[in-house]
């Protein structure tokens, strides 16, 4: 698979020859829509899981009789819970749990895929490392400044220095960690490998990272997808499912 | 817009056939070693099968970890248990001196012990973490007898491969695979935090399997069965659980 993402960013938008290689390379087509799906569905399933018990805790165990870290003020799905509503919610735990374990596994081994094939087609090194002279201080305000300001970045085919970093972030830091913290909440990989569990303070622990990091995971959704539609909604679905052309995204 | 090119067209031919050859030759070993859990089939067997057989080739002779007593949840939190009938008032009345435990199946010696006898095997402690799949927890001392002990007096065949057992609520039965069952910390527990067993955490009687979710550590336990096929239990899924949507194997 030689297909590259799109031209590297020469600081002009060179008109495309004749058949300009995609905006997106086809495994990253594949693996975003893949992973948007497993997304979806640990998000569903994992509030459907929340739902049954919601309170948090600090340290190795954590239940009803001990004072939480905080609580999320909903009514429960399970009458034991004492959270102030008098009705309890319908219980959806069964299907919840496997279709949540399911899709990590999707997520997973899609991860991979991305991770494997990014790495040999060049895709982290061209289009998600930011290039060193981005890295200033000076031009990343300069980003920020416009983004804020409503302005058009200069858009020229390559993501700017904010969406790489957050994009690398997302990748690197965001997806192993909420990945980590979910398998150390496991009492089959708690007792296979003690230090997954030790390191973040205990499994109640764990527990809340995984929560805390959901919560970052579905902000940089949000705001994925209101700048896909604040940029053009139609073509930048477009360029991520059919591949698009990079000559087809004039400065927005 | 051009046609897809040949040379990818094949590439993606060729990836996908290896993929799914790969994913049907996965498929023929795990079934063969016995990594297929008995609820591996429908929506969610791929991933409950993924899980089980990821544990049993990674975590088969992990022990669960071991806490210092300062770290037992004071006080510790049990679900509660509908009523448990007019047998186990009786029984409850007597001081439990009537409870027995019924082995039976793929035994050379069938038969049924009494609470005091099972008191007077050699006796396992362990502090250990509980986790409910709800999301809360708590640290205890558990004093039993190796399920391994009852299983070797009661001359265990060979070719015997779960250990189905049943509580005096008949809607609660579970099994594990030999794994599981002979693991040095599954318990015929008896005692719990320097007492005997309260009724509210299953006493007299109760499983105690730490590498799994609190559903597997079966209250009120009446009766084991060593089997080599769970295709005779309720609906062959290994277990009540998974007929409520829940999975068979829960060391997730």
């Amino acid at each position: 698979m030689a297909d590259s993402v799109w031209t590297p960013a020469a600081g002009t938008l060179t008109p495309a020859a004749t058949a300009s290689p995609p905006r997106h390379a086809f495994l990253v087509r594949v693996t975003h829509w893949i992973t948007v799906l497993c997304f979806l569905a640990l998000l569903l399933s994992g509030i459907e899981i929340l739902i049954s018990h919601p309170r948090f805790y600090w340290g190795e165990a954590g239940n009803v009789l001990s004072p939480p870290l905080f609580k999320i003020p909903i009514p429960a799905s399970r009458s034991a819970v004492p959270t102030g509503y008098n009705f309890v919610l319908p219980d959806q735990n069964g299907w919840s749990r496997s279709l949540h374990f399911q899709s990590a596994w999707l997520a997973v081994l899609t991860g991979l895929l991305y991770f494997a094939g990014g790495t040999l087609q060049g895709h982290f090194r061209r289009n998600l490392i930011p290039r060193g002279a981005d890295l200033s201080w000076g031009a990343i305000s300069a980003v920020v400044a416009s983004h804020l300001s409503f302005r058009s970045t200069g858009e020229t085919g390559a993501y700017n220095v904010l969406q790489r970093l957050t994009y690398l972030t997302v990748v690197f830091v965001l997806f192993p960690f909420v990945i980590w913290t979910g398998l150390a909440v496991s009492p089959g990989i708690a007792a296979a490998f003690p230090p997954a569990v030790t390191l973040l303070g205990g499994q109640q622990s764990a527990r809340t990272l995984h929560f805390f990091t959901t919560i970052a995971l579905v902000l940089f959704f949000g705001i994925h997808v209101a700048m896909v539609a604040l940029t053009g909604f139609r073509k930048r679905m477009a360029a991520m499912t059919t591949g698009g052309h990079s000559e087809s995204n004039p400065p927005a | 817009m051009n046609p897809i090119p040949r040379r990818k067209l094949i590439t993606t031919g060729l990836t996908l056939a290896a993929g799914a050859s790969g994913l049907a030759a996965a498929a023929t070993l795990a079934r063969r070693y016995g990594l297929v859990p008995p609820d591996g089939s429908g929506l969610y067997g791929p991933g409950e099968t993924l899980t089980y057989a990821a544990q049993r080739l990674l975590t088969r002779h992990a022990l669960a970890r071991e806490f210092s007593p300062a770290q037992i949840s004071k006080p510790p939190f049990a679900n509660p248990v509908r009523p448990l009938g007019d047998t186990f008032q009786r029984l409850q009345q007597a001081g439990f001196t009537d409870w027995r435990l019924q082995v039976g199946g793929m035994v050379a010696h069938p038969g049924s012990f009494s609470l005091a006898e099972i008191k007077s095997f050699p006796l396992s402690r362990q502090v250990t973490h509980l986790a409910c799949e709800e999301g809360w927890s708590y640290i205890a001392e558990w004093t039993g007898v190796r399920l391994s002990h009852i299983l070797h007096l009661s001359g265990a065949l060979p070719q015997a491969r779960y250990v189905v057992y049943r509580s005096i609520q008949s809607d609660w039965w579970e099994s594990l695979d030999m794994e599981d069952a002979l693991h040095p910390q599954t318990l015929v527990a008896h005692g719990m935090n320097g007492a005997d067993m309260p009724v509210p955490f299953g006493g007299p009687l109760r499983l105690r399997v730490p590498r799994q979710l609190g559903y597997k550590s079966v209250k009120y336990i009446t009766s084991l069965l060593v089997t080599d096929s769970l295709k005779g239990f309720g609906k062959g899924l290994g277990s009540a659980s998974p007929e409520d949507g829940y999975a068979w194997y829960a060391g997730i």
